[in-house]
């Protein structure tokens, strides 16, 4: 059958709310993800990690468990191939965690040592946990507190600067009317996706097959062409369906261990961490320590901001929690310092992990902000509208577009704040006190180049070509529906072809970057296929097809502040005789772009909130100072929120679409935990009289903290 | 003389979605990895392998199980229905269709425990069994309605990290509804 | 996981027979407590005996009026049991607040009065643990303890016992019916569980190779009001950082009978008899529920970072205890 060609009318598919494309698979257990496509011969890796958090291993001993039933091959750094780890991938240099079993040095406790192969998982794993691996142990540092002394200001990366400084911030405070000067600490957070990383490696043909959990297969790929010094068109990375990674899921040992596996036995082999592994080996969010000092007139204006972090990273890597940079997006002030200090302890490298920097950042300022409107008696919203900065504080750039304000409007009117009464610990039922906070969001909208091919196909159906990830986010519908909204077609005659390093370069699931890079691609590739379809005449059986680049579109944007902004609202309620809270409801107002799928980004943006939740009162991995290892690294040790701590959280947004992207798109993967934390935390103050600045609202915290009611004037 | 030492593999037989399924298991096999490994029924996800996230749930003589506690030897004589027995042909379960509907999941991976034990919940629900937050537990006092804070409580075995609880409590209501209607339809 | 060999036995007699004195046999119920360690190499047993399908499932009112629950009956079944709700209603409580639906349709009684501590040293085999390793020491008392014991425990052994069950059983005197290869016998749950001293990886006064088949509970006309409040770290699916049953007849504006019971406070489920005394024959009130509290709370040994759950037991004490008198009052 042939289709002539010609241009639809539009459709309208964009905004419109659908259900998920691969809906079906997922409700009836047909979506297979890394770990669930069976191989012929396929043999199972177990790693082994260190037990030691600083030393050497002396050595491996491996005869015992490779005369166990079923035991393939141990590798380990004896007898490893080597890699390669000398190159500057997608996010910059390589974590050393990934180059595994390539030196003596272990660096932490949780480092991979060895990895065990064997025929059936139980006879892998039984043989890696009997491997017996002796070390020369030396002494640890893992303790994190502010003040460390090894902390130092890192270099400045292309990821940010460390320190930003205008005017001076001693003199403005010393001349203002009201100073907030108070700490706050975040601790250490791990991301959890449900999915435990795995992946499966094998030949074929001469190519490095990898089915992989990812954020990117093209930030995977290219990454594994290099370690394994490899033609890059030889590493094909595939993952079709992925259990959640927020910012865990690039390369990781995984998928390094089952590809030098694979080709020391050349045969598929299966790596899937534990979840208690997956504590060690994936990255997670550095704990903070943060001091904010605010200054302001009588006015409530700011004459200084000064927001100092200190986080930690390994020492084999620098990774940064910018906590710090918050403030230079969402106020401004004549004096304005911001800085992030880092100290390098015997633990594994951070990452990026949902809300980098602004998740634990806006937790410091926003109760700052909170702690102003107290002092001042200046409501929290109008502080924040009189400090609405009209151009970049540091940059002097100007906004895409910032609808802060009208967030925080439009939330104040749905979530009933007029009728607040600001002062503490005044609502009471039964043995729970009752209060209520909010606080503001932002989260930088980025892009990056990807490629695209979009087919017209000769039975009337399109096909869209895009190596993209859905980590949940739902991109493959979202991808569908702005190609059919570009095309003019309803979205039910394009199909989606993603997460295949084959398809071409584009831009991995993170970073809240994932649908603006790819929509962008898809619509530029839609823009020349209309033209090609505008000539007419009949399409041919393989189709007509346009492709993409937009590397050069992104390059030629001009330079300005590009956010996402947020209000968050919440209401807790305080016992503080057992020290439980718990969320009543939450709103949050967002102004994160066009929205493209309002069923999926509504569901996103809750579940940032309910990210912030867990944040505030559940979220905590423990380091034991002896070991230098983790006390209870699994889900019953390290609690995020169940289904009975989240009351009916409400995401809703305003219209804002970014100007200067073709879709309009800004990204709402992140800003939904932004501030969440913090309006919880100043709804916790709001009920008892209290501020709670240590991260996770714990009972124990909360009881031993009680209430502190201040006498309330009379008539006030 | 010396006791034979134990076989540490059996053959069994397991019936799952009501199919008879014979095969050799270690007997550190859990019913999770059985379904998984050996019968090329993945749908059912393996969160955490202890028992703490709930990714594994499925039904074991029609009651709520994780599957990752549970051996295989052990399971056998047991009717185990799984997320692949859910639907009857193409037509989904109303639970799974309110999933599918109400946007009850993000990346997806808990879903099939959270529609397992969903459809556990219902039939708790239904014989009359209280929760931790029912006020009263009496018998006396009848069953709990299924409120929001009921499903939300009975759903809390079932972990999810994207955050989808919100469409997640309000699939399971709609399912609920929809399986007190067809019960009236029965009855009138 | 070590490899293990794998019997289902059909009755009492023979499962006793066939664990024998092995002390590398373990009996497995629902397994949710004995699997999870075989996982993490707490466990490593060389058999297992089935022992879920022994004819033990059933609740049943005694004679006398208390009743006898059977080993394997599921958690879910006991709390869901009319007579269980009727008569020790904090008894189906405590039991709903443990766990998620899925483990209590799988966890037995009997296996939960087994259930191992949580602490995160004796879950972790690469570290030092008296309780898992006698003499290896205790990593707790220096280290993260801010859910550990403040009643009972010994400097060789902090961490508590993770049942919610055995709280509100321990609280309405249940008794342990076991069998040995010697015929059957009994324990007070009182006396079920050993002190810690420097022997915390003795925990039970179980002989060798013996098979819990069930526990009584005495008639308890004061359990008819009772409850179980439970206060953990997340809202459902936690381990308790403190819970209480507690169970209250007032006659004549005096106290007539009490029932108190503390978890996650000790090694073992805690009768609160020190309370229970200062009550008995006294006044209804805050502070009298209060000095009960102290009474019982006086020989608390705090560390540092668990001595809010001083201060947590006593507002529970004065709340659990306040609700039901109002409640009888009504």
């Amino acid at each position: 059958m042939t289709t002539t060609t010609g241009i639809p009318a539009a459709t309208g598919a964009l905004g419109t709310a659908r259900t998920r494309v691969e809906g079906r698979d997922k409700v009836t257990g047909a979506a297979r993800y890394a770990g669930d496509i069976p191989l012929p011969e396929l043999a199972h890796g177990w790693l082994v990690l260190s037990t030691v958090a600083r030393g050497r291993v002396r050595s491996v001993e491996s005869d015992a468990v490779l005369a166990m039933p079923g035991v393939l091959a141990v590798l380990h750094h004896q007898n490893a191939p080597r890699i390669n780890l000398d190159y500057v991938g997608m996010v910059g240099r390589p974590d050393p965690v990934i180059g595994v079993f390539q030196q003596d040095r272990v660096p932490f406790r949780g480092w991979p040592v060895a990895l065990v192969v064997a025929e059936r998982p139980e006879q892998a794993r039984e043989a890696a946990e009997q491997l017996v691996v002796h070390y020369d142990q030396e002494p640890h540092d893992v303790t994190f507190y502010a003040g460390h002394p090894g902390a130092y200001t890192p270099e400045d990366s292309p990821f940010g600067r460390a320190e930003e400084t205008k005017g001076d911030v001693e003199a403005e405070l010393a001349a203002s009317a009201f100073v907030v000067d108070a700490e706050y600490t975040t601790p250490e957070e791990h991301h959890n996706p449900m999915e435990p990383h795995a992946a499966t490696a094998h030949w074929d043909d001469g190519r490095l097959e990898v089915l992989d959990s990812n954020q990117g297969s093209t930030w995977v790929a290219t990454e594994l062409a290099q370690i394994f010094s490899l033609d890059p068109g030889s590493v094909r990375v595939r993952s079709e369906h992925v259990g959640g990674g927020f910012g865990s899921k690039g390369v990781r040992p995984t998928q390094v261990a089952a590809a030098m596996a694979a080709t020391v036995l050349q045969r598929p082999v299966r790596v899937v961490m534990t979840r208690r592994q997956m504590f060690s080996a994936i990255g997670y969010r550095s704990p903070t320590a943060q001091r904010v000092r605010l200054g302001a007139d009588a006015s409530g204006k700011l004459r200084a901001l000064d927001h100092r972090s200190e986080c930690l990273t390994s020492t084999v890597h620098e990774f940064i929690e910018r906590s710090a940079s918050v403030g230079r997006v969402l106020y401004d002030a004549p004096a304005h310092h911001t800085s992030d200090r880092v100290v390098r302890l015997d633990v594994p490298t951070p990452t990026f992990m949902r809300g980098p920097g602004e998740a634990p950042g806006s937790f410091a300022l926003e109760c700052a902000l909170d702690e102003l409107a107290e002092k001042s008696g200046i409501d929290p919203i109008e502080l924040r509208v009189r400090n609405e900065p009209d151009r970049g504080p540091i940059s002097g750039l100007p906004f895409s577009s910032r609808n802060l304000v009208a967030c925080m409007e439009e939330g104040s009117r749905r979530f009933g704040w007029a009728d607040r009464d600001p002062r503490p610990g005044l609502r009471r039922e039964g043995r729970w006190l009752l209060g209520t906070g909010m606080a503001a969001a932002s989260f930088h909208s980025g892009v990056g180049p990807s490629t695209a091919a979009v087919t017209a196909e000769a039975n009337g159906t399109f096909t869209v070509r895009i190596n993209a990830a859905d980590i949940g986010t739902g991109a493959r519908t979202a991808i569908a529906l702005v190609a059919a909204d570009a095309l003019g077609v309803d979205p039910e005659r394009v199909r989606v072809v993603m997460a295949d390093s084959d398809l071409g370069p584009a831009m991995f699931a993170g970073g809240s970057m994932g649908t603006r890079s790819w929509a962008w691609a898809v619509s530029m590739a839609v823009g020349e296929l209309r033209e090609r379809l505008a000539l007419g005449g009949d399409i041919p059986p393989e189709g007509i097809t346009a492709r993409s680049d937009t590397s050069e579109a992104i390059g030629a944007l001009a330079q300005k502040e590009r956010h996402s902004f947020g209000a968050q609202f919440a209401e807790v309620a305080v016992d503080v005789t057992s020290g439980e809270v718990r969320v009543r409801r939450m709103l949050g107002i967002f102004a994160a772009g066009r929205i493209v799928n309002p069923l999926t980004a509504r569901n996103q943006l809750v579940g940032g909130m309910i990210w912030g939740i867990s944040m505030a009162l559940h979220e905590e991995a423990i380091r034991d100072r002896a070991s230098g290892g983790h006390v209870g690294p699994d889900l019953a040790g390290y609690h995020f929120a169940a289904n009975a701590d989240v009351p009916l959280v409400e995401a809703d947004w305003v219209d804002d679409p970014d100007p200067d992207d073709p879709v309009g798109i800004k990204g709402v993967g992140e800003v939904g935990i932004v501030g969440a934390a913090a309006a919880i935390a100043n709804a916790v103050w709001h009920a008892t009289g209290v501020r709670h600045r240590h991260l996770p609202i714990r009972p124990d915290r909360v009881l031993s903290a009680g209430t502190n009611v201040p006498e309330h004037r009379p008539g006030a | 003389m010396a006791p034979a030492p134990s076989p540490t593999s059996s053959v069994i037989t397991l019936t799952i979605n009501g199919e008879k399924h014979t095969l050799p298991v270690d007997h550190r096999t859990t019913l999770l990895d059985a379904l998984r490994d050996h019968l090329d029924l993945t749908g059912t996800k393996k969160g955490c392998d202890q028992g703490q996230c709930g990714a594994c749930t499925v039904l074991l003589d029609g009651r709520r199980a994780v599957s990752c506690l549970q051996l295989a030897v052990a399971a056998e004589g047991r009717e185990v229905t799984t997320i692949e027995g859910v639907a009857d042909g193409d037509r989904l379960h109303p639970v799974q269709q309110a999933f599918l509907d109400l946007d009850g999941y993000q990346c997806g991976y808990c879903t099939p425990g959270q529609i397992c034990s969903a459809l556990a919940v219902l039939e708790e629900h239904a014989e009359g069994w209280p929760s931790a937050v029912t006020t009263d537990v009496r018998p006396e006092a009848g069953p709990a309605p299924l409120t929001p804070e009921e499903i939300r409580e009975r759903m809390s075995g079932n972990l999810c990290r994207c955050g989808a609880y919100v469409s997640i409590v309000q699939a399971v209501a709609r399912a609920a509804e929809a399986r007190t209607d067809r019960n009236e339809e029965v009855v009138a | 996981m070590r490899e293990f060999g794998y019997q289902r036995v059909g009755d009492v007699a023979e499962a006793v027979a066939v664990l024998g004195d092995d002390p590398e046999a373990r009996f497995l119920g629902g397994g949710t407590n004995l699997v999870d360690l075989m996982k993490t190499g707490v466990e490593r047993p060389a058999r297992l005996v089935d022992v879920r399908e022994l004819p033990l499932g059933q609740v049943e009112s005694t004679a006398d009026g208390g009743l006898r629950i059977g080993a394997t009956v599921t958690n879910s079944d006991l709390a869901a049991h009319p007579e269980v709700r009727r008569r020790y209603p904090a008894l189906t409580q405590a039991v709903l607040a443990g766990a998620s639906g899925q483990l209590r349709n799988m966890a037995t009684v009997g296996g939960n009065l087994l259930q191992r501590t949580r602490c995160g040293y004796f879950t972790d085999v690469t570290v030092a643990c008296n309780k898992r390793l006698p003499g290896s020491g205790c990593p707790a008392i220096e280290g993260e303890h801010h859910n550990h014991a403040i009643l009972g425990a010994s400097e060789h052994c902090v961490a508590t016992h993770p049942s919610d069950m055995a709280v509100a059983l321990t609280a309405f005197d249940a008794v342990v019916c076991y069998e040995t290869a010697d015929g059957p016998g009994e324990l007070p749950l009182a006396d079920f569980y050993l002190p810690v001293g420097d022997t915390p990886h003795l925990e039970t006064a179980l002989p060798s190779g013996a098979l819990i088949t069930g526990v009584t509970l005495p008639p308890a006309p004061v359990a008819a009001r009772s409850r179980y409040r439970k206060v953990r770290e997340r809202a459902s699916y936690a381990f308790a950082i403190g819970s209480i049953a507690g169970a209250l007849d007032v006659r004549a504006g005096v106290v007539h009978d009490v029932r108190l019971a503390f978890g996650a406070v000790a090694s073992r489920p805690w009768r609160a008899r020190e309370a229970e005394r200062s009550l008995t024959g006294g006044p209804v009130s805050a502070d009298a529920f209060a000095a009960a509290a102290d009474a019982e709370l006086a020989a608390a040994k705090v560390l540092p970072h668990n001595g809010y759950k001083v201060p947590l037991m006593r507002n529970l004490v004065v709340a659990v205890l306040t609700e039901l008198a109002e409640e009888a009052a009504r």
